[in-house]
């Protein structure tokens, strides 16, 4: 700062303290105001557009499913829950009420933020039978195939759980349990089958606790 | 009028004056994506160039740096909140940087540099002609880096199959390859200007 400016600026009447602290202190009143009906607002659409995502996945994994309820685990055991939140199972059910499986959510951290998975998972014959990445920042055009490779994607057609998914080289799948990698995606392949592999472990025995408690659904399974 | 249009091209933010790289470089792999940053930048900018225009005889100049921050914060929030209302894809996209729109330095000179010293109705056209200019800016590069490294724009592919995409374009060097050749553009464009002048004079 030049000193020209500097006297001019030392001519000038210092304001007082209070009228700068009122004049923050009335910012932040009016800011604080707007802030919060701008939040109210827009929150409804907000939450209705995140339930929407997870219904629309939600029927995109279990193929057929019109309907779904939601359980949630407590003591080991599924626990019916409602709205959306972390640590949910859903159970869904075709337009005439019959049961279509299971949709799983996982997350677990790839190479650059955690991903998170939903999967449709079919009890009877112990397999994934539907596939949605959820959440994901993954390197684009590398880690990111995980979501819409056309290649990896087959692999969750009908991918058996039993004992547990393993990772294999591109191109040498042989076993139904096994998981064709993404070449350039080692890591994003492998979050996404030890993701899978830590959410049948958690939910499997749960799952199958319900089913044997409510055999009416082992005898309407629709799915082929 | 030339308030307006100085902001597109002789003082273009991005690639004369060299402001506002963190979103110019980060957000800028497709087209849309620089388009919805840049619109999202220029209202924030033409709301609080407006407010701080009619506010600048009662902000005392001890503290309005912060006022500044606190108006330009209040309307980034807006914004926030109204994109993942009602365009969620485009705020997964963008992310963490619509809320650092807050310490875009753009923002903050124009406040400092013009609405502070000009009226409303000039402060408005200034703050327009710099946002749209940064909303050039920014689809200019996302529109490259799109069509280079992904063979689409907006999302529709444009070369088929046989295309292979220059993934580099759309990871973060690519970013400094499309500027540094667009600012190449730009100097060249302003020398040429220069030396017509000096011919012509």
């Amino acid at each position: 700062m030049s000193t020209e400016e500097q006297m001019t600026f030392d001519q000038e009447p210092e304001p007082s303290s209070f009228r700068l602290i009122a004049t923050l202190g009335v910012a932040g009143f009016l800011s604080g105001l707007v802030l919060v009906s701008s939040y109210l607002w827009t929150k409804p659409t907000i939450d209705a557009n995140k339930a929407e995502e997870q219904r629309q996945a939600i029927f995109r994994v279990l193929p057929g499913t019109a309907d779904f309820e939601t359980f949630t685990l407590q003591d080991g055991q599924l626990q019916t829950a409602t709205g959306p939140a972390e640590d949910r199972v859903f159970l869904g059910r075709d337009a005439n009420a019959g049961f279509t499986g299971f949709a799983i959510t996982g997350a677990e951290p790839g190479f650059s933020d955690i991903v998170t998975v939903i999967v449709g998972y079919h009890p009877a014959d112990q397999a994934i039978i539907g596939y949605q990445v959820l959440d994901c920042k993954e390197t684009p055009g590398l880690g990111d195939k995980i979501i819409r490779n056309e290649g990896f994607l087959a692999n969750f057609s009908h991918l058996v759980v039993d004992p547990e998914i393993a990772l294999v080289k591109n191109g040498t799948k042989k076993q139904p349990n096994e998981v064709d990698g993404i070449t350039g995606a080692t890591i994003s392949s492998r979050t996404v089958v030890n993701l899978l592999n830590k959410a049948m472990t958690k939910w499997k025995g749960p799952i199958d606790a319900y089913l044997q408690a409510h055999p009416e659904l082992e005898k309407t399974t629709g799915h082929e | 009028m030339q308030e307006f249009l100085k902001g597109l091209w002789k003082e273009n933010p991005v690639f004369v004056a060299v402001l506002g790289m963190c979103p110019s470089l980060a957000v800028t792999n497709s087209a849309i994506n620089g388009l919805a940053m840049g619109l999202a930048t220029t209202f924030v900018l033409i709301g609080s160039s407006i407010l701080v225009s009619l506010l600048r005889k009662v902000i005392p100049k001890q503290v309005r740096i912060t006022t500044y921050i606190v108006i330009i914060a209040t309307f980034v929030t807006v914004v926030d909140f109204t994109l993942q209302a009602y365009f969620p894809d485009i705020h997964k996209a963008l992310g963490a940087f619509i809320s650092l729109i807050v310490v875009n330095c753009l923002i903050l000179a124009r406040q400092e540099s013009f609405a502070s010293k000009n009226g409303q109705w000039r402060s408005f056209l200034d703050a327009s002609g710099m946002g749209l200019g940064f909303t050039f800016a920014l689809f200019t590069l996302g529109a490259i880096r799109e069509v280079l490294g992904n063979g689409s724009l907006f999302g529709v592919s444009l070369f088929g199959k046989a295309f292979e995409p220059w993934i580099v374009m759309i990871l973060p060097p690519g970013g400094f390859f499309v500027l540094g050749f667009l600012l190449l553009l730009f100097n060249w464009s302003a020398q040429r200007r220069k030396q017509r002048k000096m011919q012509t004079a």
